[in-house]
C-alpha cells in the first residue's frame, strides 16, 4: 500500500524483523547476566560430596555431617524401628513416598538402599528447622502413641524411622532424602548418586 | 605551519618511542588452544615448579573441564596426594617457609603471563646462568640476583655469562651454553613453549570460550545492524 | 471513557489520567523537531547513554560477587573471572565501556567545540556536560581502585597524595579523603560505596538535566543555525524532522555498529595490548613495591601529561585543574558569533586543530616514562593546550567568518566545495583509487551481492 510514495508495508515488515531479531539478541544477552547468578563453582566446590564412615555406628546411633550447608543424618536404625514402619502405613499422609524428594533408589518402605541405614536431609519440609532424632517409644512428652521418629520442635510435624511425615502436622511432605551411594559396607557417598565415570 | 611543526614532534615522539624500547626479549608462539601442548606444560610444571609455586586462583576440576583431561590423567601430571578435584591448585610450600629457604616467598604464578608477559617468561626460564656467588649458584639476565634456583638445569643444561662493559661497567648482555642437558636446544625451547602455554591458560582459562564465541556474536550483530541499516535507510527516504 | 477499544488502549488512558506519560512521549520524541542535517559526529550523546546503562547494569552484576576489602579484592576479581558463570564476559563488559565511554565523550565534547554547540543559549548545557565530564573521571578513577592490583594502588596513592599539595589543609585533606594514612582498606571500601551508589546517581541525575538543558534550546547542528528561526505555517522549524521516527531509527543502527566495535574488542582484545587492562594490575597490591612506571589510565594520560610537566608539585596540581576548568570557561571566552567551523575563520580552525593535536600528543606522553625530551615536549603542548584557551577572546573577536546561511545545508560538505590545496590532493589520490583494477572489482563483487540479497527483498 502506498500513499504518497511512503512504502507502509515495507516499513511494517522491516520494523517487524528488526524487533524480532533484537528480541532474539535480547534474550541472548540476557543469559550472562542472569546465569552469573547461579551457584559459582566456588559454591559448587563447597557444596561438594561429603564422605561418611559407618563403621563404628552403633544401632540406634545417629551420625550428623554437613552437605551443601545442610545436616544430613545417618542413622543405624534397629530391627525394632524397622519393624514399626509397616503398621503406621495409615498414620503418615504419603506412606509410598510419591510426593517427597529421594533417589529411586531410595523410592522403598525403608526409604534407603540399604534398609539397616538411614540417610536423609534432616530438615524439616514445613519451614526448615532441624528435627530433634526421638528413637525411644511413648516418652511422657510425645505421648503413648509415638513409636519413635523424628520430632520438630519449632511446629510440631512428626516424621517416623523413615522420615514420612505424619498426617495433620504442618509439614507437607516427608524428609527429603540425598542422592548417595555406598562406596563400602562402611561407607557411604553423600551428594552423589553413583561413582562419576 | 603550526600544523606542520605539530605533525613533525608528533613523528619525533613516536619515533623516541622505539628507541626506548625494554631489553629485547626471545620471542614465544603461544597457543593456548593447543591441549596437548598445555597437558604438556602442566606435566613440567607439576614436576618442576609446583614444590615452590602455587597457581592458586585455578582449580584442578577446570583443567578438567577445559583440557577434557580425566581425574586419573591429572593425578599423574600435577595433582598430587590428597587433594580433591575441586580445589584449587596450591603448592606445598607456604609462604613463611619460602621464606626462611629462599629468602623471599616463592610467587603465585596465576598470573604471570598477563602481568609480565610470555615473551617474559620464556625469556627468564632460559636466563640462568652459573655464579658462584649466589647461595644456589645461579643467576639470571631478565632477573639480576633473583632468590630462584634453575629448576629446569637437568633438561637446559649449564649457561655462563657474556659480560659486556657498558658506561664502565660489567653488564650481562647474554648467555652462552657450557654443558649439556638432558634435552637440545630445540627441545628445551619446546618444553619451555609448553610450559609458558599451561601458564598463558592458566593466566586466562575463559580465553578458549571468549574467542569462539566472538564470531557468532559479531555475526548476529552484523545481521542485526543490517536489518536496522535497511530500516533507516527506508524511513530517511522522506528527507531530502 | 469509552474510548480505547483495546485492552493496551484503556491501560494507557487509565495512567495518563494519573501522569502524561503519553504527552511525555509525544513531545519528546514525536514533536521533538531535530535538524535534519546531522552527521557521525552527532551519534556520540546517544552512545554515551548506551554506554552508561552498559555500565551500570555489569556494574550491578558484578557487584554481586566482588568484595571490597583489602584482603579479598583481588581475588574476588579472579573468582567472577573463572568461578562465576559468565563472570569473564561481564568484567570485561565493564573493562572495555569504561574505556570506550572516554572515546565516546571525548568524541562527543569535539563536536561541541567543532559545531559552537557550547555558545549561546546553550551555556548551561555545556556546563551540565562539563560536570558530567569531571563526575565521570571521579567514577572512572575510583572504579580503577576496586580492583586492587599494583597499577589500581599505587596509582590511586599518586594521586590522592596530589591532594597534599594544598597548602594549609592539604595533608589533613588527603587523610580524610583516604580514611588511613595512606591507600589502605578503608579508602577501598569508601571508593567501593562511592563508586557504586553516590556517582552513579548523580551522574544519572545530571544527564536528565544535561538532557532537559537540551530539549529546551534545541540541537545544534553543523551549519550552527538556529533551526527555531524558521518555522513553517504551523510552527515547525522548515529544517527539523520529528526525533522519532527519523533519529530513533538512525540511532539503533549506529548503537548496531557501535556493539560490534565493543564486541570485537571484548571477545578478540579486552586488554588493548595494555591500554584498557593494565598488566601490573594483575600483580595484586603491594605496599612495599612500587612499579617502575605508575602511569594513570588512557584517559586520564593528557591532564596527568600536564600534572607532570610543572616542576613544583603544587603547580602541577593547580595546573592539572586548570586544564579542566577552562574548559568551563568556554563560552565566554569564544566571542564570535558564529558557531560552526564551517563559517569560522582560519584563525579558529589553527587554533583548534593545534588544541586536538596537543590534546592527543598530551595523551601519549602522559603513557611514557619522563625523560628530559619528554618533559619538554609536555611543557610545549601544555603551552598550546593553554594558549587555545587563554588566546580565544583575541583571536575569536578578530576572525574573519564567512556569511552564514539562514538554511541548513548537508551534514556532510561534498569533497568537491571544499576549498584549500589539501582537499584537492585528497580528491586527486581518491580519484587515482577508484580507478584502480583492484578497487573496482570489489567493487563488482559488492554489487553482485546486494543485488541478490534485494532482489529477494
Amino acid at each position: 500500500m502506498m500513499i504518497e510514495g511512503v512504502d507502509i508495508e515495507k516499513r511494517r515488515f522491516l520494523t517487524k524483523t528488526a524487533t524480532v531479531v533484537g528480541a532474539v539478541g535480547a534474550g541472548f544477552l540476557a543469559v550472562p547476566f542472569l546465569s552469573s547468578m547461579r551457584p559459582s563453582a566456588k559454591a559448587e566446590a563447597m557444596g561438594a560430596p561429603v564422605e561418611v564412615d559407618i563403621a563404628k555406628l552403633e544401632p540406634g546411633q545417629r551420625v550428623v555431617v554437613l552437605w551443601r550447608g545442610k545436616p544430613v543424618w545417618v542413622v543405624r536404625r534397629t530391627t525394632e524401628a524397622l519393624a514399626s514402619l509397616a503398621a503406621l502405613d495409615n498414620e503418615v499422609a504419603d506412606p509410598n513416598s510419591d510426593q517427597s524428594q529421594q533417589p529411586q533408589s531410595s523410592k522403598n518402605e525403608a526409604r534407603a538402599i540399604k534398609a539397616e541405614y538411614f540417610v536423609a536431609v534432616g530438615v524439616c519440609t514445613h519451614l526448615g528447622c532441624s528435627p530433634v532424632y526421638r528413637p525411644e517409644v511413648a516418652p511422657a512428652d510425645l505421648g503413648v502413641d509415638w513409636k519413635g521418629g523424628f520430632f520438630c520442635p519449632c511446629h510440631g510435624s512428626k516424621f517416623d524411622f523413615a522420615g514420612r511425615v505424619y498426617k495433620g502436622v504442618p509439614a507437607p511432605v516427608n524428609l527429603d532424602i540425598p542422592p548417595h551411594y555406598y562406596i563400602s559396607d562402611t561407607r557411604i557417598m553423600i551428594g552423589l548418586d553413583g561413582e562419576k565415570a | 605551519m603550526k600544523k606542520l611543526i605539530a605533525a613533525w614532534l608528533c613523528l619525533f615522539i613516536w619515533g623516541s618511542t622505539v628507541a626506548a624500547s625494554e631489553q629485547s626479549l626471545d620471542h614465544v608462539s603461544v597457543d593456548v588452544f593447543d591441549e596437548l601442548s598445555v597437558i604438556r606444560g602442566a606435566a613440567y610444571f607439576g614436576d618442576y615448579c609446583l614444590g615452590c609455586h602455587g597457581l592458586k586462583q585455578i582449580r584442578y576440576s577446570r583443567l578438567v573441564k577445559d583440557l577434557k583431561v580425566n581425574e586419573a590423567k591429572l593425578k599423574k601430571t600435577i595433582l598430587f596426594g590428597d587433594i580433591k578435584i575441586h580445589e584449587s591448585i596450591k603448592s606445598s610450600m607456604t609462604p613463611e617457609l619460602g621464606e626462611t629457604v629462599f629468602g623471599v616467598a616463592p610467587p603465585d604464578l596465576s598470573l604471570v603471563v598477563r602481568s609480565r608477559g610470555s615473551d617474559w617468561v620464556f625469556t627468564y626460564l632460559k636466563s640462568f646462568y652459573v655464579d658462584a656467588k649466589r647461595p644456589y649458584g645461579v643467576n639470571n639476565v631478565l632477573l639480576p640476583n633473583v632468590a630462584m634456583p634453575n629448576v629446569l638445569w637437568e633438561l637446559q643444561g649449564s649457561q655462563r655469562p657474556l659480560v659486556e662493559s657498558v658506561h664502565g661497567e660489567d653488564q650481562v648482555v647474554g648467555v652462552q651454553l657450557i654443558e649439556k642437558g638432558s634435552l637440545s636446544e630445540r627441545q628445551f625451547d619446546s618444553a619451555l613453549t609448553d610450559i609458558v602455554n599451561f601458564l598463558a591458560y592458566v593466566s586466562e582459562p575463559s580465553k578458549l570460550q571468549r574467542v569462539p564465541l566472538g564470531k557468532y556474536v559479531i555475526g548476529f550483530l552484523l545481521l542485526l545492524t543490517y536489518i536496522l541499516y535497511k530500516l533507516k535507510k527506508e524511513y530517511w527516504k522522506d528527507i531530502d | 471513557m469509552n474510548s480505547g477499544k483495546t485492552v493496551g488502549g484503556a491501560v494507557r488512558e487509565w495512567i495518563d489520567e494519573r501522569l502524561p506519560v503519553s504527552k511525555f512521549l509525544e513531545d519528546q520524541l514525536l514533536k521533538y523537531y531535530a535538524p535534519k542535517n546531522f552527521n557521525f559526529l552527532y551519534f556520540f550523546g546517544s552512545l554515551a547513554v548506551l554506554v552508561l546503562i552498559n555500565q551500570i547494569v555489569t556494574g550491578i552484576v558484578l557487584a554481586m560477587h566482588y568484595k571490597p576489602a583489602a584482603e579479598l579484592a583481588f581475588d574476588s576479581v579472579e573468582y567472577i573471572m573463572r568461578d562465576v558463570s559468565w563472570g569473564w564476559l561481564l568484567r570485561y563488559l565493564h573493562s572495555t565501556g569504561a574505556s570506550l565511554f572516554f572515546i565516546v565523550i571525548y568524541i562527543h565534547m569535539f563536536r561541541a567545540l567543532f559545531y559552537g554547540s557550547f555558545k549561546k543559549p546553550r551555556e548551561l548545557l555545556w556546563l551540565f556536560g562539563m560536570v558530567i565530564f569531571v563526575l565521570l573521571m571521579g567514577e572512572a578513577f575510583m572504579g580503577y581502585l576496586l580492583p586492587w592490583g599494583q597499577m589500581s594502588y599505587w596509582g590511586a596513592q599518586v594521586i590522592i597524595s596530589l591532594f597534599g599539595a594544598i597548602p594549609v589543609i592539604g595533608e589533613d585533606l588527603a587523610v580524610w579523603i583516604r580514611g588511613d594514612y595512606v591507600i589502605a582498606d578503608a579508602t577501598l571500601n569508601r571508593f567501593f560505596a562511592l563508586h557504586v551508589v553516590a556517582l552513579p546517581l548523580a551522574i544519572l541525575g545530571l544527564v536528565v538535566f544535561h538532557l532537559a538543558a537540551l530539549r529546551t534550546t534545541g540541537s545544534n547542528n553543523p551549519d550552527g543555525i538556529e533551526i527555531k528561526k524558521n518555522r513553517n505555517l504551523v510552527g515547525i522549524p522548515k529544517d527539523g524532522i520529528p526525533f522519532h521516527p527519523y533519529y530513533t531509527v538512525k540511532d539503533l543502527y549506529v548503537a548496531g555498529i557501535f556493539l560490534i566495535i565493543f564486541s570485537y574488542i571484548v571477545f578478540y582484545s579486552p586488554e588493548m595490548g595494555g591500554l584498557f587492562l593494565e598488566h601490573p594490575n594483575f600483580d595484586p597490591a603491594d605496599p612495599m613495591k612500587t612499579p617502575e612506571h605508575i602511569q594513570p589510565v588512557w584517559y586520564f594520560t593528557p591532564f596527568y601529561s600536564i600534572l607532570r610537566a610543572i616542576p613544583s608539585k603544587l603547580g602541577g596540581v593547580i595546573g592539572m585543574g586548570a586544564s579542566i576548568v577552562v574548559l568551563f570557561l568556554l563560552p565566554w571566552l569564544d566571542r564570535c558569533p558564529v558557531k560552526s567551523v564551517r563559517y569560522r575563520g582560519p584563525l579558529f580552525k589553527i587554533a583548534l586543530t593545534g588544541f586536538v593535536i596537543s590534546f592527543l600528543a598530551l595523551g601519549v606522553l602522559g603513557t611514557k616514562p619522563v625523560t628530559d625530551l619528554n618533559t619538554l615536549l609536555a611543557r610545549i603542548f601544555s603551552g598550546v593546550y593553554f594558549a587555545f584557551f587563554v588566546l580565544m577572546p583575541i583571536f575569536s573577536s578578530i576572525e574573519i567568518t564567512k556569511p552564514v546561511p539562514d538554511r541548513v545545508t548537508e551534514p556532510v560538505i561534498p569533497l568537491s566545495k571544499r576549498e584549500g590545496f589539501q582537499w584537492r590532493m585528497i580528491e586527486e589520490g581518491l580519484s587515482a583509487l577508484q580507478h584502480a583494477p583492484a578497487y573496482l572489482y570489489i567493487k563488482s563483487i559488492l554489487a553482485k551481492v546486494s543485488g541478490k540479497v534485494s532482489g529477494s527483498n
